[in-house]
């Protein structure tokens, strides 16, 4: 078996640089005609443009897009459904993370704590640095407000999904588990009685993969791109693009696990740098907080004059926290589902934290930190912010827009903040690409079957998708991570709505029993 | 009741002169030997996805190790000595869960060999027996 195992590990060695070499060639060879950046782009802008203007239509004669609604509307049914679970709950779930009620004999499972972790290590990543940067660039301050805002609210469509997919995850017989909205959705339904379960299912799935391909892929490695060439100088994108893919594959089809356990231990603490550098920004500058805080405030209503007014404003918010932090859109609930519990509500009350953590703390402190260095121009006579020439953003100091912008903001006090930037953004791009694509994996074999050579083909596909969107301009490929990501959102919320009577029945049997002290403290 | 002597154990060879030493304790004093073996294990880790979906099996193969390679042919040659031998296993931070275990059992005093692990490591870390010697709330006994 081990034997068996090294002989395919040796040959999968010999295939990674044949795909280099292919790559390479191919590189050449359309050279000579287009640049390879140019033709993966337009190939990519011309193919995956429908899908974008689907998923983004507004409603007729607005500027509102029918999606934002779809997810506002969802976070506000499952946050007065479940009577604002999210602070209700909020001292509990800090309670069970802490191990507070697991059992001793249980030690050795898969902790609350490290469910949450691995979950938080796909959520939190570029959506936190780059994604915020692209919301105030464009919204303005208020954006902020209206991220907060769906931040606070995702938490409770987050616990409805992380509840359904502990209680409906599949436990094989050799002891591994398998969740996520596919397995709740067909379950679930079923056991309600209710039909199409399984077509959602399918449904998911389909968007899954395409989800793992762009947001939790192409996007990464683009911004990690960005975020190079902003350190090193500019280079073409299929390079960082081939680099990024030999390291995923090496990781996900070599099974080279010291990668992902390394990366793993080094993102946490990225993301507690992060955040306390932010802190001393802020702090450098406490002068300005309550400036700060004013256009939040007075960009969520009025806009400020950015593109689209508080309707735009509102729009990159609630987009950008989606983005982030992912609630509504099954893909935690799928990470979350590997926790040992005999209570799934457990769960539940735990991923309630994520969005908590990666929206209204880490992203806030992002966006913090850019208006606070004012990064962004603004009119000194009206107080209105400038745009740029198409009108479509705000002007910047050094015309920065994504990654690039938080990095001019978070060097702007903290001088060399750009090298320790980039080193972060790698490793969250990696850690957030290698999540993604188990999310996608377990869509893909959800759909196909089990089978080494079923997940070798999506391994593959997932790193050829590293190299396009390295190589992709930024435009088109956050507009189909978003567009994918949502779709997502859309099967999974419908799910969500008729499945939520089954978390409510758990809500409430976990509650009085907590309360008649049946389920006790260990520590 | 018989008094008890927690062996701690591991595939270590100090392990083994630990056990012999905790043989001849026992049967001078008449004692009982409690077996115990503790697989190094945080909640705070982090894992990967797959490893989180493998855990569960992962953790029945361990045990399932545990028992029938490491702490199997301990308690079958303790019990040649004609001494009445019990195992224990756990998870945990290896000397909180070595003093839980003294609790547990009401064990009166512990044996435990000095691991021969790189000198600089334990000095900058600390052994698994130093550690014990200074946390244990029983006489401990640390066999090279």
């Amino acid at each position: 078996m081990i034997k068996n195992r090294t002989g395919k590990l040796m040959k999968n060695m010999f295939k990674a640089p044949l795909l280099a070499a292919l790559v390479m060639l191919a590189a050449t060879a359309s050279a000579r005609a287009q640049s390879i950046d140019e033709t993966v782009n337009q190939i990519f802008a011309s193919s995956t443009g429908w899908f974008v203007t689907l998923i983004f239509s507004n409603f007729p004669g607005t500027t509102f897009p029918w999606i934002v609604a779809w997810l506002v509307i969802g976070a506000t049914v499952f946050t007065i459904y479940f009577g604002v679970i999210q602070f209700r709950a909020f001292p509990h779930a800090i309670a069970l993370v802490k191990g507070d009620y697991s059992d001793p004999n249980d030690a050795g499972e898969v902790s609350h704590f490290q469910a949450l972790a691995t979950a938080l290590s796909g959520t939190v990543g570029l959506g936190n640095i780059a994604g915020v940067a692209v919301a105030v660039g464009i919204g303005g301050p208020g954006a902020t407000f209206w991220m907060i805002l769906a931040g606070l609210m995702g938490m409770a469509s987050k616990f409805t999904e992380c509840t359904l997919g502990v209680k409906y995850r599949n436990e094989y017989a050799d002891g591994t588990v398998s969740g996520g909205p596919m397995y709740y959705l067909t379950k679930g339904f079923e056991e309600r009685g209710l039909p199409a379960g399984r077509i959602l299912a399918v449904l998911f799935s389909i968007f899954c993969i395409l989800g793992a391909l762009g947001g939790g892929n192409m996007f990464q490695s683009n911004q990690a791109h960005a975020q190079l060439t902003n350190v090193v100088g500019e280079y073409p994108g299929w390079i960082t693009g081939v680099i990024f893919a030999g390291i995923v594959f090496a990781v996900i089809i070599g099974g080279l696990k010291s990668i992902a356990r390394v990366t793993e231990k080094v993102v946490p603490i990225m993301g507690v740098l992060y955040v306390l550098t932010a802190i001393v920004i802020l702090l450098l500058n406490a002068d300005q907080i309550g400036w700060a805080l004013g256009q939040i405030f007075e960009g969520a209503f009025t806009g400020l004059g950015v593109a689209g007014g508080f309707v735009g404003a509102l729009i990159q918010g609630f987009r950008r926290a989606a983005f982030s932090n992912e609630a509504g859109v099954g893909s935690a609930a799928i990470a979350h589902s590997a926790v040992r519990t005999k209570e799934p509500i457990t769960e539940g009350f735990v991923s309630l934290l994520e969005p908590f953590i990666d929206t209204v703390v880490v992203c806030t402190m992002t966006a913090l930190v850019i208006i606070i260095t004012g990064q962004l121009i603004s009119d000194p006579t009206t107080g209105l912010y400038l745009l740029n020439e198409g009108g479509t953003s705000i002007q910047t100091i050094d015309g920065n827009s994504g990654v690039a912008l938080t990095s001019a903001a978070f060097s702007a006090n903290i001088g060399g903040f750009q090298y320790i930037l980039a080193i972060a953004v790698i490793l969250f791009a990696f850690s957030t690409m290698i999540s993604w694509s188990y999310y996608g994996l377990k869509a893909w074999t959800f759909l196909f079957g089990e089978g080494v050579t079923k997940e070798i083909i999506f391994k593959v596909i997932f790193c050829i998708f590293v190299v396009i969107g390295a190589a992709a301009d930024l435009g088109p490929v956050i507009d189909f991570s978003d567009a994918a990501i949502f779709a997502m959102a859309v099967v999974n919320i419908i799910g969500l709505y008729f499945l939520m009577p089954v978390v409510k029945k758990e809500l409430n049997s976990y509650m009085s029993r907590l309360k008649s002290g049946e389920i006790k403290k260990f520590h | 009741m018989s008094r008890k002597i927690l062996l701690g154990y591991d595939e270590s060879q100090s392990a083994k002169s630990a056990m012999a030493f905790a043989i001849s304790l026992a049967k001078s004093e008449g004692a009982e030997v409690v077996v115990a073996h503790v697989l190094e294990w945080s909640p705070y880790s982090f894992l990967t996805p797959e490893e989180l979906e493998e855990r569960h099996k992962r953790r029945k193969e361990e045990i399932h190790r545990g028992e029938t390679a490491l702490l199997g042919p301990v308690k079958e040659e303790i019990s040649k000595s004609g001494i009445a031998v019990s195992t224990v296993l756990k998870y945990g931070h290896v000397v909180e869960t070595l003093c839980d275990i003294i609790e547990e059992t009401g064990a009166s005093q512990v044996v435990i060999g000095r691991t021969g692990h790189s000198s600089l490591s334990a000095r900058l870390f600390g052994s698994v027996a130093g550690s014990l010697a200074q946390a244990s709330p029983v006489p401990v006994t640390i066999v090279p």
